[in-house]
């Protein structure tokens, strides 16, 4: 199916939940409630048409007024692929984790919560991945509101 | 007489060991020799060349784009360039695309020739790797005459390639291939199907299709659970349609599907593959131009977009976010290797210390790729 397709059809499946449809080339992508990604991830991984079985991406990208988690899908079993997006609050984002309908979402969700400070509920393993585990702040956020380039320990001028 | 007394160890392996290519650690559970779990801890190597994408601008990201796998750096190159060409809408000359696809395909050859290489290395066989980095040196001479570096190449632009075949390459490039594929059919005489050798991989780290593919692993680590998939032939980009070439599978020949050996020689198989690509490509290079007009302050519309390229680790996807200015708004890298590492958890329950070594270079790690 063609990525517009795909989306259609979810939003034929869930409605107002799916928030808003880009058609803008070279990917189309859908924006969902922040609330329904679980169902939606789990509706477009058993669906027999969708049969999206891999979670190829799943990154963050911080817009100054909100923080978005875009989320890549795949299917292997069709080749098509679709994009799917959440866009929260900058104060405190949380969304739920979909590392309970693909396992790949946990290292990657690790990843944002690290880089950009989104906090997946539910997720088993929740800690820093990349960055030293006492950094200050999330060095992908664009305006950090504590000075970046500092551990704790630096802070407190001890060496590490 | 009284049972004896067990109690669990933790082991710490790494950061510096010789067998983790790279600086990566792990935290081992272990009941004598048999592992409950091994727990990755990565992130010694991140450099965060995200960020600096967003520092430098569209032109300028290019020579960091090698740091991210300075295994197979031209890959790398190439993922930069076609998600910048794809969301301005850049068509590169036929000509830039053979010269991608050529240096592409050498990187890939000694991109596996380490990745195999150091896999006998990690087992315990010294001889193979001296073998396999003579072989790769031969490939690094080549390429720095294509383009003045060894490893770290910066070989490709938005929009092609920087430089054309220098004169007489072609004919030296050809001339290495007569010699690489009687060579690859020693190292397996050499190496691949000793029956030592053999034991130590069969039927270790198995990795079923449906686990593969949930915990996305990409390349070579997902055909030789007997999935055929390549983004060369299932997505197709470049100029790749235009050759023939095989995908080779795991298929469970010396013990289970998807098992330690079966990646080993997917990767040897690979290697022959690239060298028919590489005939083909020389043969067929058309005359032309090598890089697109594209101006010098490169802007591409607002929008986003991802690409996937398939690199020595499998298929490499960038993900670009444009507002319309000179610097990206936001670039993500997703890794074979850091999908890699994730698996690595699950799959250790139950094995030797010693077959985690094995694991970690049958799934071709590369800790700068994990990290970036």
């Amino acid at each position: 199916m063609e990525a517009l397709q795909i989306l259609e059809r979810v939003k034929n499946r869930f409605g107002d939940r799916v928030l808003e449809i880009s058609e803008k080339k070279p990917d189309p992508f859908a924006v969902i409630d922040p609330n329904a990604i679980v169902e939606v991830g789990r509706f477009m991984n058993e669906d027999p048409e969708l049969a999206m079985d891999c979670l190829s991406n799943e990154s963050g990208v911080d817009y100054k007024d909100r923080v978005e988690v875009v989320y890549h899908l795949f299917s292997y079993q069709h080749r098509h692929g679709a994009v799917l997006k959440v866009k929260l609050p900058r104060d405190n984002p949380s969304v739920a984790t979909l590392e309970g309908v693909w396992k790949s979402a946990n290292w990657m969700e690790r990843e944002i919560f690290d880089l950009l400070g989104v906090n997946f509920e539910g997720h088993s393993d929740m800690r820093r991945i990349l960055m030293p585990e006492d950094w200050i702040g999330h060095p992908l956020r664009r305006i950090s509101s504590s000075r970046p380039n500092t551990t704790e320990s630096q802070r407190s001028g001890r060496a590490r | 007489m009284s049972t004896l007394r067990t109690e669990e160890m933790t082991l710490n392996m790494g950061p510096q060991h010789p067998s983790t290519h790279g600086v990566l650690r792990f935290v081992v559970r272990a009941d004598g020799e048999v592992m409950r779990e091994a727990i990755p801890d990565v992130g010694y190597l991140h450099r965060s060349i995200e960020k600096i994408a967003e520092k430098v601008g569209y032109r300028g990201f290019m020579p960091y784009t090698d740091r991210v796998d300075y295994v197979c750096a031209m890959f790398t190159n190439q993922g930069w360039g076609m998600v910048c060409e794809k969301l301005a809408g850049i068509e590169v000359p036929k000509r830039g695309e053979y010269c991608r696809v050529i240096a592409a395909e050498f990187n890939r050859i000694a991109s596996h020739l380490l990745s195999v290489g150091a896999m006998a290395m990690d087992i315990g066989a010294m001889t193979p790797f001296a073998h396999v980095i003579r072989e790769r040196e031969m490939i690094n001479d080549l390429i720095e005459e294509l383009c003045g570096a060894r490893l770290t190449f910066n070989y490709m632009r938005i929009g092609g390639v920087a430089w054309d075949l220098p004169p007489g390459w072609r004919e030296k490039a050809l001339k290495y291939l007569d010699h690489f594929d009687p060579i690859l059919e020693e190292y397996n005489a050499l190496i691949s199907w000793n029956k030592i050798y053999i034991e130590r991989l069969a039927n270790v780290g198995v990795i079923t299709p449906a686990d593969a593919i949930n915990y996305n692993l990409v390349g070579p680590n997902l055909r030789a659970c007997g999935i055929k998939w390549d983004i060369r032939k299932d997505i197709p980009y470049s100029v790749y349609p235009e050759f023939e070439f095989e995908v080779p599978v795991g298929n469970g020949q010396w013990g289970k599907l998807g098992d330690s050996m079966d990646r080993y020689v997917v990767r040897i198989r690979e290697m022959a593959e690239s060298s028919k690509i590489l005939r083909q490509a020389l043969e067929k290079i058309p005359p032309g131009a090598v890089l697109a007009k594209v101006v010098r302050n490169f802007k591409p519309p607002a929008g986003e977009c991802q690409i996937r390229v398939e690199s020595g680790r499998g298929d490499m996807g960038w993900y670009l976010v444009s507002d319309g200015t000179g610097y990206p708004w936001r670039v993500h890298v997703r890794t074979g290797s850091f999908a890699a590492m994730g698996i690595i958890q699950k799959l250790s329950a139950g094995l030797m210390i010693a077959d985690l070594v094995t694991l970690i270079a049958s799934l071709d790690v590369i800790a700068p790729e994990i990290d970036r």
